[in-house]
Formats: structure tokens, C-alpha cells, sequence
């Protein structure tokens, strides 16, 4: 008894996370030129959407700030918590409080701050807003999650491989690329994944930093959700769920063989 | 310790003093000067904006609140649930979670529409319609919505660590489910409740795409003044008078939360 009214609870939870996204999706295939009477089954709006210019640079442009920033942030990001690991407590707290000001800062607020830089900045090169200040406001946001996704990883490394690997004639920098890098990797890579995707997904920040013309995916989608879109929108929602489904699949197949085999063994 | 050299702080030092700290001082900075000039007209501009103050914190508090309920038995019962299924669970939780929230509140506007969907179907029904779109309601749905994720993710990951020993032993002991709700789990997961409660409530109170599209422009929240501000109006000053004075009001809800935090923890151990 008391276990089925647990299980309903959950599906009603889940229904209540997937039904407005299925319907938005179910629209996309619709005839007519309406998100709310469906008429008939058509493909029409996916292909319109593959043909609105707009929307595929402003995807380009997405992918590209992504990569240029989850990069940058990882290397700024590991670099720095490698040093913030051997500081003195005191010292250490004062960065860990910079680190956590823009996780814990509403959005907009790191965004109207970072747009009064820009455009300062702006002023004096006389430039523009655009990739250039998009690019860094992500590498800004999303460094501090590679450095708190590192630091616990380099506490877990082992000192005495470090010290060993020099006793063994390595140079320190050797050591940290031979010995360190290694052990600390899964921490590197799961902030870089972290970086990408929080970077791939920002609209607010981009909202503000981004200028009159330069256009991410999310930007793109605001401008267009001003006016009454056609469902070509909704085709590009059914899109991005079908990736997010199959990358989260992929992350977590490791994960559910190995909990498999455990319970095998059991 | 490893010992590298200290000079590896300098590139995200530099960084973030440069990126996170100067900008906000200059927040700070065009909160009491417009072109240069000492002024307290953006400060004091903002008294006349308390009644959007206070609603933003009204609507963000009850769905902070209404997130809290809803996500502390899903995340209670999804962490008690066999290792396999909860990596499944939690896959359906993600997935949600990494859409994008732009598309996700215009999804609810096409249903909460006068003439939306769930409007059309209930006519169909010959039901009676409802005006639902741009009232707080849908505001307030809204934010429950996008943020209910950030609420489950903290909660589910304190439950997980809980043993459940504990909880057997409690039940030797003779507590009843009320106490071992009370007394054992709700403690042990006060750390996971005070960041879902700023996760939900820190960007839910200063939204302003959810207020535009289920609003409807009726209701304007902190976020939208902001926004006007730096994007329409482009008036500097009274924009960064009122992001000051949002992210001061945040920190101190903050710090009266993590007081809470410390005290349960303390609690537990004695």
C-alpha cells in the first residue's frame, strides 16, 4: 500500500516535468501554422527550421563560444586550484569567497555587472560588444565549477607519488604531468563537461554581455519568442531533447553496467 | 601537499579580480554616480519600486516553498530506491534539467494561453474555460517549473549519503515514521535543503523571462526594472541602485539561511 502511493507520487512528479515538454514536442509535427490546434502530421517546421540562416549561425556561434570558453576555463581552472590547494587557510578562504561570487550572484546580476565592464572597455578600444565579451563573461562563470570539480581530486591525490617521481629524478612540472594529471583527471574532465554545457545553455548572462549583434543559440530564441513563432520552434525544443536524451544515455551507461555487475554479484 | 609554486594563482586570480570583483565594484560605483557626478537619485528612486520588490519576493518565496514540499518526498523516495533504477531515475530527472528554460516557460505559455491548449481542450470537453495566463499563478507555476530540478539534485544528494542503519536504528529504538522523519532524516538533510532553497530562490527572485511570458508584462519583478534598465532605458544608475540593493537583500537571506545550516549541524552532533 504504502509503496504504491510512493511509486504515484513519482510519476506524477515525472508527468508533471515531461507532459509540457511532450505536447511542445508533439507540435512540432503539426500541419498548421498553430502551437495549440494540431491538424494534421507534417515534417514541414523541421524543414523550415534547417533552413532559417539565423538560427544556424546563432547554433554555430553557441558551439564555438563553448568550446573556446570550457577550454579556457579548464586551464585557468586547474591551474589555479593546484595553487589554491597548498595555500595557507586563511588565504585559501579569501579565494574560495571570489570563487563561490558568481555561483552564489543572481545571473543577472554578474551579467549587468560584466556588460558596465564591456562597455567601459568598449569605450576606450572603441569596439563592440559581441563574441569577444560573450567569450569572456563564460570563461568568468564557469571556471570557478572546474576549480571546485579539481580541488577535491588533487586533496585525494597522493603527495608521496609527487615526491617520489622527483626523487626519481623528475622535474616538478614533470611530476605534476607524469604523476598529478593523471589521478585528477575525472575531476578535469567532468568540470570541462560542466563548463561546456553551462556555456552552450547561459542565456541571461549572454543576454547582457552579448551587444546588438552577436547572436548565441539562447539569444536567438529570446528574439524570437518576442513575437508569435511558428512551430518551427517547437522542432528545434524536439531537437535538442532528442541530443540532451542521447548524451545523458551515453554519460551514464558506464554508470548503470556497473551497478548492473554489482547486483549480479550480490 | 604538493608543493608548486604559488605563482599558479596568478592567470585565475588575475581573472577573477578582474571578471567578478571590478565589475561589481563598478556596480557599486553606477549605483551612486551617473556620468561622474555623486547622486542618490538612483537610490532613493528605488522606494518607489517596493511594491515590485515585494512582490518578486512573494512570488519567489511560495515557490521556493511549494518546490521544497514537492521535491522532499520525490527525493526521499527516489533515494531509497535500488542502485540501478535510481541512475535511471535520476538520468529523467537530468534530462528536464538541461533543456532550455527559454523554451520550457514558452512551452507553459502555449498551454496556459486563452486560447492555449489546455484551454482548447477543455472547450472540446465543453468544459468551462480558464483565464490563466498573466495572473501571478502562472508566474509562480512557472518558476516551480523550471527550477524544481535545482531543488531535487541537493536534497537527493544528502539522502543518498544517509544511512540507512540510522534509520534501523531509530526504529529499534522505538521512533515511530513522524520521528524518524523529524528527528533523523529531516536534520541529516538540512544541508541539501538550505542550497535547494537558494538554488530555487535566488534565480526565482530575480527572473524577468518567466514574468515576461506568463506575465504578460502585467507583472514586472526586480528583474525586469534591471533588465529595462541596461537593455531600453540605458539608464545605469538607477539599474545598478536596484541590482545593489537585489544582491544585498540576497545575502542577507542568504546568511540568516546558513545560520540555520550551521545550527543543524552542530545540532546533530550533540
Amino acid at each position: 500500500m504504502k509503496k504504491s502511493v510512493s511509486n504515484i507520487y513519482i510519476i506524477l512528479i515525472f508527468l508533471f516535468l515531461y507532459l509540457p515538454i511532450l505536447v511542445f514536442i508533439f507540435f512540432s509535427f503539426n500541419e498548421a501554422n498553430s502551437r495549440s490546434v494540431f491538424t494534421g502530421f507534417s515534417l514541414q517546421w523541421y524543414q523550415e527550421l534547417f533552413e532559417k540562416k539565423d538560427i544556424m549561425r546563432a547554433l554555430g556561434n553557441s558551439l564555438l563560444v563553448a568550446a573556446i570558453s570550457s577550454v579556457a576555463a579548464t586551464v585557468i581552472g586547474v591551474i589555479g586550484a593546484t595553487a589554491i590547494v597548498n595555500m595557507k587557510k586563511r588565504a585559501r578562504a579569501a579565494v574560495m569567497n571570489i570563487t563561490y561570487l558568481p555561483i552564489i550572484n543572481p545571473e543577472i546580476v554578474t551579467g549587468i555587472a560584466l556588460m558596465l565592464l564591456f562597455t567601459f572597455i568598449a569605450g576606450l578600444f572603441h569596439l563592440e560588444l559581441g563574441m569577444w565579451s560573450v567569450t569572456i563573461a563564460h570563461i568568468t562563470f564557469s571556471t570557478p565549477y572546474v576549480v571546485l570539480n579539481v580541488l577535491p581530486k588533487l586533496r585525494q591525490a597522493d603527495a608521496s607519488l609527487f615526491h617520489a617521481a622527483q626523487d626519481l629524478g623528475c622535474t616538478p612540472m614533470q611530476s605534476f604531468f607524469k604523476v598529478i594529471l593523471p589521478e585528477i583527471m575525472p575531476g578535469i574532465m567532468s568540470g570541462m563537461l560542466m563548463a561546456f554545457t553551462l556555456s552552450f545553455d547561459d542565456f541571461i548572462i549572454s543576454h547582457f554581455t552579448s551587444g546588438s549583434t552577436f547572436q548565441t543559440l539562447p539569444i536567438a530564441i529570446y528574439a524570437m519568442t518576442k513575437r508569435k513563432v511558428k512551430p518551427y520552434l517547437n522542432a528545434l525544443f524536439a531537437l535538442i531533447f532528442v541530443v540532451v536524451l542521447v548524451l545523458l544515455v551515453l554519460m551514464n551507461l558506464k554508470s548503470i553496467r556497473e551497478a548492473k555487475t554489482k547486483e549480479r554479484n550480490l | 601537499m604538493l608543493k608548486l609554486s604559488r605563482r599558479f594563482l596568478l592567470p585565475y586570480g588575475i581573472w577573477m579580480i578582474l571578471f567578478t570583483v571590478v565589475p561589481l565594484g563598478m556596480v557599486a560605483y553606477f549605483a551612486f554616480f551617473d556620468q561622474g557626478q555623486f547622486t542618490t537619485a538612483g537610490i532613493t528612486r528605488i522606494f518607489s519600486f517596493m511594491p515590485n520588490l515585494l512582490l518578486s519576493f512573494k512570488l519567489a518565496l511560495i515557490a521556493t516553498v511549494v518546490s521544497l514540499l514537492l521535491a522532499y518526498p520525490f527525493a526521499y523516495i527516489l533515494s531509497r530506491k535500488p542502485e540501478r533504477s535510481r541512475i535511471t531515475y535520476m538520468m529523467l530527472m537530468m534530462l528536464p534539467m538541461w533543456m532550455s528554460f527559454l523554451l520550457k516557460t514558452y512551452a507553459w505559455m502555449t498551454l496556459l494561453e486563452d486560447t492555449g491548449i489546455i484551454n482548447n481542450l477543455l472547450s472540446a470537453l465543453h468544459l468551462p474555460t480558464f483565464h490563466m495566463i498573466n495572473t501571478e499563478g502562472a508566474v509562480i507555476l512557472g518558476m516551480i517549473y523550471d527550477f524544481l530540478p535545482f531543488m531535487i539534485m541537493p536534497l537527493y544528494t544528502v539522502m543518498i549519503k544517509i544511512d540507512r542503519s540510522v534509520i534501523e536504528a531509530a526504529q529499534d529504538l522505538g521512533a515511530n515514521s513522524a520521528h524518524i522523519l523529524f528527528r533523523v532524516v529531516m536534520p541529516l538533510s538540512l544541508p541539501g535543503i538550505v542550497s535547494g532553497v537558494t538554488m530555487v530562490f535566488v534565480p526565482a527572485v530575480s527572473t524577468f523571462y518567466i514574468s515576461q511570458k506568463l506575465g504578460g508584462g502585467k507583472i514586472t519583478l526586480i528583474g525586469d526594472i534591471i533588465e529595462s534598465q541596461f537593455k531600453q532605458v540605458y539608464n545605469f544608475n538607477f539599474g545598478s541602485a536596484m541590482s545593489l540593493t537585489l544582491m544585498i537583500l540576497i545575502f542577507i537571506v542568504m546568511g540568516i539561511m546558513n545560520h540555520f545550516d550551521n545550527e543543524a549541524i552542530e545540532g546533530t552532533l550533540v
